[in-house]
């Protein structure tokens, strides 16, 4: 199964990933200020297909992560 | 190519060691900058083309003057706008490097615009991205020449007015008039399709290079929420509302199919090559002379040679700088004539010394060769005093007025007429130093007249001359 990883401490909170996102499958983490000092993005957990538009919309080059199969496939 | 696994290429760095403080891992862009999103756009070409090794990136000036933190490439910094004109010079320089230069809009379009304009007309194969953000993001958001009409900026607080500031800038329109240019396009870091767009124009634009077919340059319509004083879903929207009206998407020039690939050698410069170039070919006669043998008032004089132009009086200075470099001191020379090519005055201002010549301007000569009235009127007032003025009876009738400086009068256009050729005047004079200051030695002074005048043919002659110079300077003794 697809899924993203948010590397928490890159995020800037912009909001751009959640907004992009075709099936509504990330969100802002309202309860984590993470070490930027921004409320990260979020992978709600299910629903990622994959597609990687999170990644090329997202500026921060290591903030989102997208494995479109799970990850022992991938690797 | 399908990847697995999306995540920063390798063409970025694990880490910026670059980049000063504490933080190393994090790009320096506001939220929701498009130069994040491009910078991993191009970073994922250049890996997955595999170029990374023979890439150089130009930072431009703006908020992307860090380009160099970022990215495993070669990397240089260019002055602002300039960064055509660097991306040329690597180009040519090696042309096996990929030279990709990154530039905004106030960057490319104002300071640079003409730089820009010839790069892209001489067609040099070289890929530019060049960020439209409508704005001067890094100085804090003034207007740029692609600011909107009626766009709010630092410097246009009522908003950009056609009557004072006229019409945003097109750039790949205006570009796409010229003949040279192989690919020009307009995209969009907006929603999902044109960012895919803008991906697939990067991958075009380098390859386009790669494959030796020219000139590339693609604009990016990127957000600047900070210059724009919005939120970054905002200023997403503002460019899909706001900017494509005025700036459409799309190919403007494209004719890469209909050109063949052109690679040119690159220029292999061997050390000898080299020598040879900078005329320091080891067969020369060189030997190094200390000032200390020269007597003190000659000792790292300044030069100034003043004539008709026509008298060949540039080329007299440039025999004296010539022998100079070859006894080992640092020498300077510098013409100086009028608009008019022929007849009017011409001089040229040389510098001998032992020492760092800071510039190579003559004010104040100590040796003043002066070889018609004009000359000699205008300069005489200037020698220093203990000074040497060398002056052409032949055309000048007065004697110097200065009792605090050495002179020497000859007839040197009527001794060079009597040899053959009034070209040979300036020879005699070269002579006449010789003898008189003790800067030169002869066989140096001889060699270095060799290499400096244009027809050897005349090269007997001009011995012939320099060596009457000497004994006719000797006779006033
Ligand atoms: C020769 C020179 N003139 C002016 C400046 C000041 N300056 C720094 S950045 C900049 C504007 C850059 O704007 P742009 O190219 O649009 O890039 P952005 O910051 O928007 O990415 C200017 C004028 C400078 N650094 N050097
Ligand atoms: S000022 Fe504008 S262009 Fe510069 S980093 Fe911020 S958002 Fe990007």
């Amino acid at each position: 199964m697809a899924k993203i990883v948010v590397q928490v401490d890159h995020c800037k909170g912009c909001e751009l990933c959640v907004e992009a996102c075709p099936v509504g499958c990330i969100e802002i983490d309202n309860e984590v200020l993470n070490k930027l000092g921004y409320h990260p993005a979020k992978y709600k957990g299910t629903g990622c297909t994959g597609c990687g538009i999170c990644y090329y919309t997202c500026p921060e080059p290591d903030a989102i992560i997208v494995y479109k199969k799970n990850e022992r496939e991938a690797a | 190519m399908a990847k697995d696994i999306l995540k920063k290429p390798d063409a970025l760095y694990e880490v910026y060691h670059r980049k000063p403080g504490e933080d190393k891992k994090n790009i320096h862009y506001c939220p929701g900058c498009g130069h994040g999103v491009l910078h991993k756009l191009i970073a994922e070409a250049i890996s997955d083309f595999g170029v990374a090794d023979r890439t150089i990136m130009i930072s431009p000036v703006g908020c992307s003057v860090f380009v160099y933190y970022y990215f495993d490439t070669g990397n240089i910094q260019a002055a602002h706008g300039r960064a055509p004109a660097v991306a040329t010079g690597l180009k040519r320089a090696n042309p096996d490097t990929i030279v990709i230069s990154y530039q905004g809009d106030g960057d490319l379009a104002a300071i640079g615009g003409n730089n820009i304009l010839q790069a892209a007309n001489r067609g040099e194969n070289i890929t530019v991205f060049f960020v439209n953000n409508a704005i001067y993001g890094m100085t804090g958001g003034q207007m740029a020449p692609t600011t909107l009409v009626g766009q709010k900026t630092m410097t246009t607080p009522y908003g950009r007015s056609v009557q004072n500031e006229g019409y945003p800038i097109k750039v790949v329109e205006l570009l796409a008039t010229l003949e040279s240019p192989a690919y020009l396009e307009r995209c969009a870091l907006t929603d999902a399709k044109n960012i895919a767009k803008t991906r697939k124009a990067v991958r075009k634009a380098i390859k386009c290079q790669i494959d030796g077919k020219g000139f590339s340059l693609v604009e990016v319509l990127s957000a600047c929420p900070s210059g724009w004083k919005l939120t970054p879903v905002q200023a997403k929207k503002w460019i899909t509302d706001r900017m494509m009206s005025y700036f459409p998407l799309g190919v403007t020039k494209d004719v890469i199919d209909e050109r063949e690939g052109y690679h040119p050698e690159k220029v292999k410069l061997t050390g000898d090559r080299i020598e040879e170039i900078l005329g320091l070919k080891k067969e020369k006669l060189f030997r190094d002379k200390s000032m200390s043998e020269v007597p003190e008032q000659y000792r790292n004089p300044q030069i100034k040679v003043a004539g008709f132009g026509g008298q060949g009086v540039l080329l007299l200075g440039q025999t004296l700088a010539e022998a100079g470099m070859r006894h080992g001191w640092n020498v300077s020379w510098i013409p100086s004539y009028g608009p008019e090519m022929r007849g009017g005055t011409a001089n040229c201002q040389v510098h001998i010394s032992e020492n760092d010549i800071g510039a190579p301007v003559v004010d104040f000569p100590n040796i003043l060769i002066a070889m018609n009235k004009p000359s000699l009127d205008k300069f005489e007032p200037t020698v220093q005093p203990g000074g040497i003025i060398f002056y052409n009876t032949s055309l000048i009738d007065r004697k110097p007025e200065r009792d605090d400086v050495e002179t020497v009068g000859l007839p040197f256009t009527d001794i060079g007429d009597e040899l053959g050729s009034l070209r040979f005047a300036n020879m005699v004079v070269v002579g006449a130093i010789i003898e008189k200051t003790r800067l030169l030695d002869e066989d140096i002074v001889k060699e270095a007249m060799k290499e400096v005048i244009h027809n050897k043919k005349f090269i007997p002659d001009n011995i012939v001359a320099i060596e009457r110079g000497m004994a006719e300077a000797k006779k006033l003794e």
